[in-house]
């Protein structure tokens, strides 16, 4: 029953390397005064607190650069990881930021819009379906996550552009999205569109059950929801402020 | 090639060591030989409802430990030959399972047996999670009840994420519904949640339902699962369940209560 482990050490691969992408919220900064950074990133934590913990995040200096204003890396870092967010890269440096960036162990990302594919990203803390094809992290051009299996209780999703759910979202689910959510099935679980503040994203859905919904930090639970609209099609969207619901 | 089906739940209490037992025994009796692994460290239950609790020398644990080997471990059933349990440890806990060990025991079962059911503790933790972790068949046991169903629904979602399958991005595993402990009355009056209600709700493939029925009592009770029984519906249900898995195609007798003129005079059994 007990075969010699060491006999076999030599002969059975222990490792592989395997091509994969993931996509990863980039936080690109506009601003170097370290303690207003630290305010604002809080103030976008709290609209999804249990999303951020332990968020891996990739920090862009190019504005920054492009506008000569320089910042401390150790210092920017330091407050990040403060926050309970895990920087795991730096894009568009200076060669002395980059090398400050290296010395705390965070690898420099090339370029401006390319993928982020490389062996250097570390599997994303949200655990994702199957992975997602090529992850483009601007806002600009953002890419639409799209997925075609049901999302189970307990499941979470999170996508930088739009989302796109080809099923039923369970009760207990958690699908959240920086554009839009469109959920072509029965929306039971929680719905949060435009989670890094943009306040133009929607929900649509072809049949309300939702636990919450939710556009940049404006959310309603289902008790509030007017029982003319629970199990209709509907689109969500922000007015003022104020969650409005209407049939489509 | 052998195939490990997990019997499984999430909720507590539905109805996961009565349709191991079952099954196991039922793919025992149609000729293919079959172990059944009682995965619920220090709760162990399984040997009881197959009657070899009087039986057990070494267990899941001392195998998993090298403190016995798997064939002294193993116990053959009384009532069919082709049938194997392999009982849990009562006086360990659950740290004692390993990912490591538990994947080299079902390698060496996979060798020698055809199918090998594996009795899923109830919740997420480890036990139920390396029971679940390199099935390739799944047999979720729901009960037509709310807090069951979103069990269910949670461990569909576990079982699509951290299963071996999933890591490796391989072919998912197959999961099936079983709805237990169903009664057609209470669905009419709008009590219970129907088929349809649960299958709205999971969209799962239904490998069977099985009645609410005093047998099942009887059963774990004489130690000899209740597929054996062969007149009870409980039984009855099994033995469907066990020939639609093999590929027979039969159709479903529990979901609408036929009950004959007598049935209507003398009340049901």
């Amino acid at each position: 029953m007990s075969t010699d482990p060491q006999q076999n050490a030599h002969h059975l691969p222990v490792l592989e390397f395997k091509s994969s992408t993931f996509s990863v919220p980039v936080l690109v900064l506009a601003g170097n005064d370290v303690m207003t950074i630290e305010q604002q990133l809080q103030e976008k934590i709290h609209l999804a607190p249990e999303f951020f913990k332990n968020s891996p995040l990739v920090f862009d200096l190019q504005e920054l650069n492009k506008h000569d204003l320089d910042i401390d890396v150790a210092e920017l870092t330091h407050t990040i990881r403060k926050l309970g967010l895990l920087p795991i890269g730096i894009r568009g440096g200076s060669a002395q930021q980059n090398q400050q960036a290296l010395e705390l162990g965070i690898p420099v990302h090339s370029g401006h819009g390319t993928a982020v594919a490389s062996s250097a990203t570390p599997k994303q803390q949200i655990p994702e379906p199957e992975p997602e094809s090529a992850a483009e992290p601007q806002a600009v051009t953002a890419i639409t996550t799209m997925i075609t299996h049901p999302v189970r209780s307990g499941q979470r999703i999170y996508a930088s552009g739009d989302l796109v759910i080809l099923a039923q979202v369970s009760a207990g689910a958690e699908i959240l999205a920086e554009g839009n959510i469109h959920v072509y099935g029965s929306l039971r679980g929680r719905a949060l569109a435009g989670v890094q503040g943009n306040t133009e994203a929607r929900i649509f859905c072809s049949d309300l059950q939702a636990e919450l919904i939710s556009i940049a930090g404006n959310y309603k639970v289902s008790e509030d929801l007017n029982s003319a609209v629970h199990n209709q099609p509907v689109q969500i969207y922000l007015q003022k402020n104020t969650l409005v619901i209407k049939d489509i | 090639m052998a195939r490990i089906i997990v019997v499984t739940s999430g909720k507590g209490g539905v109805g996961k060591t009565t349709t191991s037992a079952a099954i196991a025994m039922g793919l025992a009796k149609k000729g293919h030989k079959t172990a059944v692994i009682d995965f619920d460290v220090g709760l162990r239950n399984l040997d009881l409802i197959m009657g070899c609790e009087r039986r057990v020398v070494y267990d899941f644990v001392n195998v998993i430990n090298g403190e016995a080997t798997l064939n002294q471990a193993l116990i053959r059933d009384k009532n069919c030959n082709l049938l194997y349990i392999l009982p849990a440890s009562q006086t360990r806990d659950k740290d004692a399972l390993s990912q490591e060990g538990v994947g080299k025991i079902l390698d060496e079962l996979k060798k020698d047996f055809k199918y090998i059911v594996c009795d899923s503790p109830a919740g997420i933790e480890k036990g139920a999670h390396l029971a679940m972790y390199f099935a390739d068949d799944a047999f979720i046991v729901t009960n037509p009840e709310v807090s069951s169903v979103r069990d269910s629904d949670r461990m569909l979602g576990i079982l699509s994420s951290k299963s071996r399958r999933a890591e490796q991005n391989e072919e998912p595993i197959r999961e099936y519904l079983l709805l237990s402990r169903y009664s057609p009355d209470r669905v009419k009056l709008g009590e219970m949640l129907s088929v349809d209600d649960v299958q709205e709700i999971l969209s799962l493939h239904l490998l069977g339902v099985i009645p609410e029925s005093k047998s099942v009592l009887n059963a774990s009770n004489s130690g000899t699962p209740v597929i054996l029984d062969e007149k009870s519906d409980a039984g009855q249900a099994y033995a469907d369940i066990v020939a639609r898995y093999l590929g027979e195609d039969r159709p479903h007798r529990f979901i609408d209560d036929k009950k004959g003129l007598f049935g209507k005079l003398f009340g049901r059994k």
